[in-house]
């Protein structure tokens, strides 16, 4: 079996690293005619920026994606730079620099990779996930008869922020930097994932149809891992199956073909305000000329919203969205699973939660206050602010870096869970709902509790559910996502999550269970 | 200000420091030799096994005390003096009380075995043999086989964390079956397969007779007194039950016998001093319990206790309705009311094992009035608060198999054995009863 687990572990890290090495393969050469597209497809207007790239880049071979895209953004800046002195606003290049750049790469890539994108699939999805699963497997019976084996957890330096950890952070991060800033540096990687793409929208894939196959395989290959893991709990595999299935139908495929159908592509299961972006102008625009489907869309986002999160989580709490449906509580419980226990319990942590993710909801409300305002009103300054400036701040920091960046690239350091905990202004809205208004809690079982730290050491929401246990206490916290892991991992059987009656779901307790006390003897002295 | 002075920083000391603050403003000292903060001692297990690291077995963050004015001193008490209320410590310091809590717990027994202090053989109770673990059984390099002698849940405990390192484990088990001084026989006899399904080397009916040194003065193997065989080794756990840890009391005048002496209201023969927890000995067993209970819970209890006292309030220490739980490596156990080893004679008992050997409850009840006596459940969580209301309200039997839904506490969407349970308790009894649904209302009713 360590045998099998080490050729699976070799297998896995030669895929990771071809796939690394994909970036730095490959040829570009932009032919006049792709070209001449280019410029008629962003129309662009600026003779310099025009002059400026036949002169450097049309008919020039790059090795790499890293002179192309500085000679094209340098290309744009200086052009830029001129028709702003001379104020010629028409001749400006509005395109975002680093995505101009990858449609440029995207057309005018050639080589060994976008010849052989079968065979580079599968010398990188391929081995990864032949690797992983051979390296997974095997655990069915390492692990020993089923339940709950936390063993050298904190003994392994992937899952105690040792080396390994620290190298799959540098990873993740930049993964996340590239993908969201200097997509064309990953072009090749879109390549492998074109004739996928092909076969279900009918457009050669993007970077971001990239992401979102790449999460799906990881979260299938991961949840394997959670099923053998969990296997003797009913709850963690439904949970599971159900964030699997949200993530690769709703998520990745009913999208992708709603874009092979012509109409706009829409994730049924994001809610506003984790769908940020929702109340956008371009947004709007699009579902409402895409005829009776995009309205269709339009009023099922804002009834999700207003109806369907706050009844549902008035009836099981906020899991049945961060648990069971959500894309990113999906990728934090399959992929993130192995770094829950990293999450920080203290209060200090706690404080900070509390102030970052109520300000990150305050933000988007205002940011979409501002936007709706604008779009009815025409108006572009709200109060002195370009609305434009505020959705631009908001989507870098709080779109990108926070949910992104942070968000998963941080799981090795800070725990799975870092966007949902501190960021997620949905999951401060679900948590509103869940603390005030909900027949969820987790119920602690009389006096049971031994204060092992187990519950509170693996809640990835960093919640210290041990201080609530061990005064036979109910937890009743906003940032619960119900994933049920304190109920798992507890020995003593100590708690459990239900979605009991509202009345007496908060319990302060003076005297725990055991103690014969003379009750009203307690009530009198109050 | 009256200084409360604890000696012991485990559940029972700290409970008894929290609730005194909670009461009052006195000036609180606690004194620990073993660390410099409270750790849950039942997770100390985790640690080696790698769930947890030791921090996350500490349930206050190191702030706590401080801004909660509970001073810690780090020392070990030598002597009582109880006429001038003055503790000496072996460091050479003293320090006066007004009113003492002898909170101190226990140690593990060791039976005068040849060879018990060798290097290699330990305990499995405080911090430093935890600490002595990973210096002798860091791997199955260093630690080759190691032998545990006493089949108490730290004995299996100790088997399931050597086990987790891929230590080959022979325990060895003085009753015929593990633990069946306290568990009848069809949960030791699941226990027994339990250990032996997870590959550990059980041997029942068997005693210690030695443990034989190597030339450096450590461990080298031990020899079984029935049958003379050797078995080689380079770790001995000494796990065969644990007594008040109470030497250096025996010098003043506080009267102790196997433990402090204490009375209901947790007071030793002396004024102002208080003995909490492990250490303590009733002068008689309360209600059916032992005079001497090391549990964790009796320890929380008496600390919730003493500080009522402590704080104007006499209060007796009146432990409600027994109840326990514990971990069987993959086999969770909760009891709740009395099941002994061995039915009395007023006694009717009801057993359901699952067909997969790793799920039974027990049922004990009077014969005649059918009143609910307890129940022993592996593998399937039961609600604390569901028995404890049946047995204040003497329900009888058939009352918990109707209402076993109720009791349900395992996560959702688990299998339930209900059915099951209450079709053989019929089949078996000639009895008619109907399982209720689960209801809202019957749980929550407090009155």
């Amino acid at each position: 079996m360590k045998h099998i687990q080490k050729i699976g572990l070799g297998l896995f890290i030669t895929g990771l690293a071809v796939f690394i090495a994909l970036i730095f393969l490959g040829k570009y050469q932009l032919t006049p005619t792709q070209f001449e597209t280019f410029i008629s497809n962003n129309g662009i207007k600026s003779e310099l920026f025009i002059n400026d790239m036949k002169n450097n880049v049309v008919g020039k071979t790059f090795t790499n994606p890293f002179s192309l895209s500085s000679k094209i953004t340098s290309a744009l800046e200086s052009a830029n730079k001129t028709h702003e002195t001379k104020k010629e606003w028409s001749k400006k290049v509005w395109g975002k620099p680093h995505s101009l750049a990858y449609e440029v790469a995207k057309t005018s890539g050639s080589g060994i990779i976008e010849e052989n994108k079968g065979l580079f699939w599968w010398l990188t999805f391929g081995l990864g996930i032949l690797g992983a699963l051979l390296f997974i497997i095997p655990s069915i019976i390492t692990l020993g008869p089923p339940g709950i084996k936390n063993n050298n957890v904190y003994h392994n330096s992937a899952t105690n922020r040792g080396w390994i950890g620290w190298l799959v952070f540098i990873f993740l991060v930049t993964f996340y930097l590239l993908l969201y800033f200097r997509p064309e540096y990953i072009v090749n990687w879109t390549y492998i994932v074109d004739p996928i793409s092909k076969s279900i929208s009918g457009n050669p894939a993007g970077q971001w149809f990239l992401y979102g196959f790449l999460y799906c395989v990881v979260m299938v290959v991961m949840a394997v891992r959670m099923y053998i893991k969990y296997r003797n709990n009913k709850y963690q595999i439904l949970r599971t199956t159900s964030v699997l299935f949200f993530q690769i139908v709703f998520a990745f495929l009913i999208p992708e073909i709603l874009v092979r159908f012509e109409k706009p592509w829409y994730d049924f299961k994001n809610a506003f305000p984790l769908d940020y972006d929702f109340f956008f102008k371009w947004n709007l625009n699009e579902l409402i000329n895409s005829g009776g489907f995009g309205l269709f869309i339009l009023i099922w986002g804002i009834v999700l919203t207003l109806v369907v999160v706050p009844v549902m989580v008035y009836f099981f709490g906020k899991r049945w969205y961060c648990s069971w449906v959500c894309g990113c509580g999906g990728l934090a419980e399959t992929l993130g699973d192995p770094y829950r226990q990293l999450s920080n319990k203290t209060l200090k942590a706690w404080k900070f939660e509390r102030w970052i993710i109520h300000s990150v909801l305050l933000f988007v409300l205002i940011m979409t206050g501002f936007t709706l305002y604008s779009y009815f009103s025409g108006a572009k300054v709200v109060l002195g602010i370009k609305t434009q400036t505020i959705q631009d701040i908001y989507s870098f920091l709080i779109g990108s870096i926070f949910a992104g960046v942070i968000g998963t690239g941080f799981y090795p350091i800070f725990g799975n869970r870092v966007w949902c905990r501190f960021g997620c202004p949905l999951a401060a809205y679900l948590g509103f709902v869940q603390r005030f208004k909900s027949r969820f809690r987790i119920t602690t079982n009389g006096g049971q509790c031994i204060s092992c730290g187990n519950c509170s050491t693996y809640c990835e929401q960093g919640i210290d559910v041990r201080a609530y246990a061990q005064k036979g206490e109910n937890i009743i916290r906003s940032s619960c996502v119900g994933c049920g892991i304190c109920s798992a991992v507890c020995p003593r059987g100590v708690l459990k999550l239900e979605n009991g009656p509202e009345e007496g779901r908060i319990n302060p307790t003076d005297i725990l269970l055991g103690n014969d006390v003379d009750l009203m003897n307690l009530v009198n002295k109050k | 200000m009256e200084h409360i002075v604890i000696i012991g920083n485990g559940i029972s000391g700290v409970t008894a420091a929290r609730h005194i603050r909670k009461l009052s403003n006195k000036k609180i000292t606690i004194i620990s030799a073993e660390t410099d903060y409270f750790f849950s001692r039942t997770a100390l297990m985790y640690v080696y096994m790698g769930h947890l690291e030791f921090q996350h077995t500490q349930p206050y963050e190191n702030w706590f005390w401080k801004k909660n004015r509970i001073d810690l001193k780090k020392g070990f008490v030598k002597a009582i003096e109880t006429t001038s209320k003055t503790l000496y410590f072996a460091e050479g310091d003293t320090m006066l009380y007004d009113k003492l809590i002898i909170a101190t717990g226990s140690k593990p027994n060791k039976f005068g075995w040849p060879g018990q202090d060798l290097n290699g053989v330990m305990g499995m109770y405080h911090k430093q043999d935890l600490d002595n673990l990973e210096k002798h059984a860091p791997n199955n390099k260093v630690c080759k086989r190691a032998v545990i002698v006493g089949g108490g849940l730290i004995g299996i405990e100790l088997a399931e964390m050597l086990h987790s390192r891929h230590i080959p484990v022979t325990f060895l088990v003085r009753e015929t079956s593990f633990w069946n001084g306290i568990l009848p026989e069809g949960e030791s006899e699941m226990i027994n397969r339990e250990i032996l399904d997870n590959g550990i080397d059980l041997r029942l009916g068997v005693n210690l007779k030695e443990i034989k040194p190597d030339e450096k003065g450590h461990v080298k193997s031990i020899i079984i007194a029935e049958t003379n065989e050797e078995i080689e080794c380079n770790v001995v756990g000494l796990t065969a039950g644990v007594s008040p840890n109470i030497d250096f009391i025996k010098t003043s005048d506080i009267e102790t016998g196997h433990g402090v002496k204490v009375n209901r209201f947790l007071e030793t023969n002396i004024p102002d001093v208080y003995a909490i927890g492990d250490c303590t000995e009733q002068h008689e067993g309360i209600d059916q319990r032992r005079p001497i209970e090391a549990v964790w819970y009796t320890g929380r209890m008496m600390g919730e206790t003493v500080a009522q006292t402590i704080c104007d309030n006499k209060t007796a220490y009146k432990p409600g309705h027994w109840f326990n739980s514990a971990k069987f490596i993959n086999i969770e156990y909760q009891t709740y009311g009395w099941v002994w080893a061995l039915t009395k004679d007023n006694e009717a008992r009801f057993y359901w094992e699952h067909e997969d050997g790793k799920k039974c409850i027990h049922l004990n009840y009077d014969k005649k009035t059918r009143a609910f006596i307890g129940i022993n459940t592996f593998g399937i969580r039961m609600r604390h608060e569901f028995f404890d209301k049946v047995l204040n309200e003497k329900q009888s039997v058939d009352y918990v198999l109707e209402h076993l839904a109720d009791a349900n506490f395992d996560p959702e969407f688990y299998k339930l054995h209900e059915k099951d349970i209450v079709a053989k308790f019929n089949q078996e009894n000639n009895t008619n009863i109907q399982l209720k649904k689960k209801s809202w209302k019957r749980i929550f009713q407090t009155s």
